[in-house]
């Protein structure tokens, strides 16, 4: 196909151009425009309630933008019809930042779950894949515990072993160090790297976690008020020009963003009758 | 005046949406039924939780409505030396009636609420996004079965609530008021008829298994995906479905025997 042509030229995966998406009256993304090359690991950072979420749902056709248009593989993610989606999606792993592990079921089942549903490998096979992915994230021992029994740092693995139970093409990743204690987040930063360079995978880790993600990642982007405002490797990023992009990644509480949400002035606030309180 | 007009207006604009919303749902559901029929062990397992969840509450209320029908319709009857149909009586009023509200009602309070509940939470901890981005589609996988399962499950529990009331009907009737035992069976034998009340019985337990599921389904699958919204949700699926199966009890009795 001519598209597979040109896709091959330029090597890229995934292609967002000028999205556009609202949720009610509230804009998240104004016109934003990102590409993702073949087996590299992208980082999309930006601050909490940045859309970064919104931007994986998107990307894995949950969401439908506005404007734009998402590319992933060649095809128009949302120009597919169901069908059509679904194949694609057996091909897009995703890490939800609750893990979403299936409450009812064991590790082993969580991780054949996929299998179970996709193929009809026998029982055996099936043993063998889910065996081998578990051991990929250090949980084969695990297979019998369910996931109220698991640490977080445990339950975002064998999340990870589920998104590529089926040998996907990419795995996203939403927020996958947020609230893990250092060691969990030093083994989780190091697994995905591995993942992604053993699998041939192409990875991409939403997060606000700045020097983590940073530490693995070819690509940033840089996401504030619905734009991208810097893009690049972590070592153009960190000498950026952007005193917003400083300020987020050197982690500094007052600069470029406010520290308050807008607000009347507190004295008025304080002073004032309920006025406005109410219906408007 | 205005601003309760304007609660009025905006409350009935978000029940009819919410109306809309839940047939656009059952038949997206509807869609997912022939692949069930792949893998039949889905239904199988849902029909099993959600008659087990009932069964208990089911067989002990079973009994004690057939002991009160016993106990009160031979009050009525003695007086006019009808005693002899005692079992008619019993029979008639749990194949026709009271079999199936009751064990619809039960239904809606045991394995409903459950039912809600666990959609809700699997959607509030993104279970079911999740399983979208496994290409599973949720409403095909997860609702689909439950809605089948609590469907075939409902008629088999009234079944059950109706052959116990039958049984403590007797049991009341024989042995504590002294009703002759074989009279007790051989007038409902001859009184009650197959096709028309054991029949009819079944279908109205269908619909209303139905009913019960799929509110319980839709309220868990809508809910506000909160600790909140699902408790909210628990509760609607319970009030909605009640009301649900009494008013289409009226209906159907009227088709049925009016
Ligand atoms: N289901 C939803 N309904 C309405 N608004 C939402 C919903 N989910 C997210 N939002 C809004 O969209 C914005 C982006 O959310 P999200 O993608 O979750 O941000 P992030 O993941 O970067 O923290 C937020 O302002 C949030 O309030
Ligand atoms: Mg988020």
């Amino acid at each position: 196909m001519a598209t597979d042509a040109a896709d091959q030229h330029n090597g890229l995966l995934v292609e967002i151009e000028n999205l556009h998406f609202s949720r009610g009256p509230r804009q998240v993304f104004a016109g934003v425009d990102i590409g993702i090359r073949r087996g590299e690991v992208a980082a999309i950072m930006g601050p909490s309630g940045s859309g970064k979420t919104t931007l994986l749902r998107l990307i894995g056709g949950q969401l439908r933008p506005d404007a734009g248009r998402i590319r992933v593989d060649g095809v128009d993610v949302h120009s597919l019809r169901r069908r059509q989606l679904y194949q694609l999606r057996k091909r897009m792993g995703m890490l939800f930042q609750s893990g979403a592990l299936f409450t009812h079921l064991n590790c082993f089942e969580n991780v054949a779950f996929p299998l179970r549903e996709h193929t009809r490998l026998s029982q055996a096979l099936i043993r063998h894949l889910v065996l081998i992915k578990l051991e990929a994230v250090g949980l084969r021992g695990a297979r019998d515990l369910y996931p109220a029994e698991l640490s977080g740092g445990m339950g975002r693995r064998v999340a990870l072993a589920r998104a590529i139970a089926l040998d996907p093409m990419m795995v996203m990743y939403d927020e996958p160090f947020s609230g893990q204690d250092p060691i969990t987040m030093g083994i989780l930063v190091r697994l995905i790297r591995l993942l992604n360079d053993a699998l041939g995978l192409t990875s991409i880790i939403v997060s606000h976690d700045v020097a983590e993600t940073a530490e693995i990642s070819d690509h940033i982007h840089v996401i504030s008020a619905g734009k991208i405002v810097e893009s690049g490797p972590p070592a153009a990023l960190r000498e950026s020009r952007s005193e917003w992009v400083r300020q987020f990644l050197n982690a500094l509480p007052d600069g470029p963003v406010p520290f308050h949400y807008p607000a009347r002035p507190l004295a008025e606030d304080l002073l004032g009758s309920s006025a406005g309180v109410g219906v408007s | 005046m205005i601003e309760w007009l304007r609660l009025f207006g905006g409350q009935t604009l978000a029940a009819t949406a919410r109306l809309g919303r839940s047939h656009m749902f059952l038949m997206r559901v509807l869609l997912g039924m022939p692949g069930l029929l792949l893998r039949p062990g889905l239904v199988v397992a849902q029909i099993y939780s959600a008659g087990v969840l009932s069964l208990l509450i089911i067989v002990v209320s079973g009994l004690f409505v057939g002991m009160v029908l016993s106990l009160q319709g031979y009050n009525t009857l003695v007086d006019f030396g009808a005693e002899q149909s005692l079992g008619v009586l019993v029979a008639l009023s749990l194949t026709r009636e009271l079999g199936p509200v009751i064990s619809a009602l039960l239904f809606s309070g045991r394995a409903g609420s459950a039912l809600t509940a666990e959609i809700g939470l699997m959607k509030a901890t993104e279970q079911l996004s999740g399983m979208e981005m496994m290409a599973v589609d949720p409403e095909h996988r997860v609702v689909a079965p439950r809605l089948l399962g609590g469907m075939l499950a409902l008629p088999l529990l009234a079944a059950i609530f109706t052959l116990v009331g039958v049984f403590g009907g007797y049991f009341v009737g024989t042995v504590l008021l002294g009703v002759d035992g074989g009279v007790y069976w051989s007038q409902m034998q001859a009184q009650v008829s197959f096709t028309e009340d054991v029949v009819n019985g079944v279908i109205k337990s269908l619909v209303f298994g139905f009913v019960v599921s799929w509110t319980a389904v839709f309220e868990g699958f809508d809910c506000t995906p909160t600790s909140e919204g699902v408790s909210r949700a628990t509760t609607r699926t319970v009030v909605h479905s009640s009301l649900a199966v009494l008013g289409l009890d009226f209906i159907l009795t009227a088709l049925m025997f009016g």
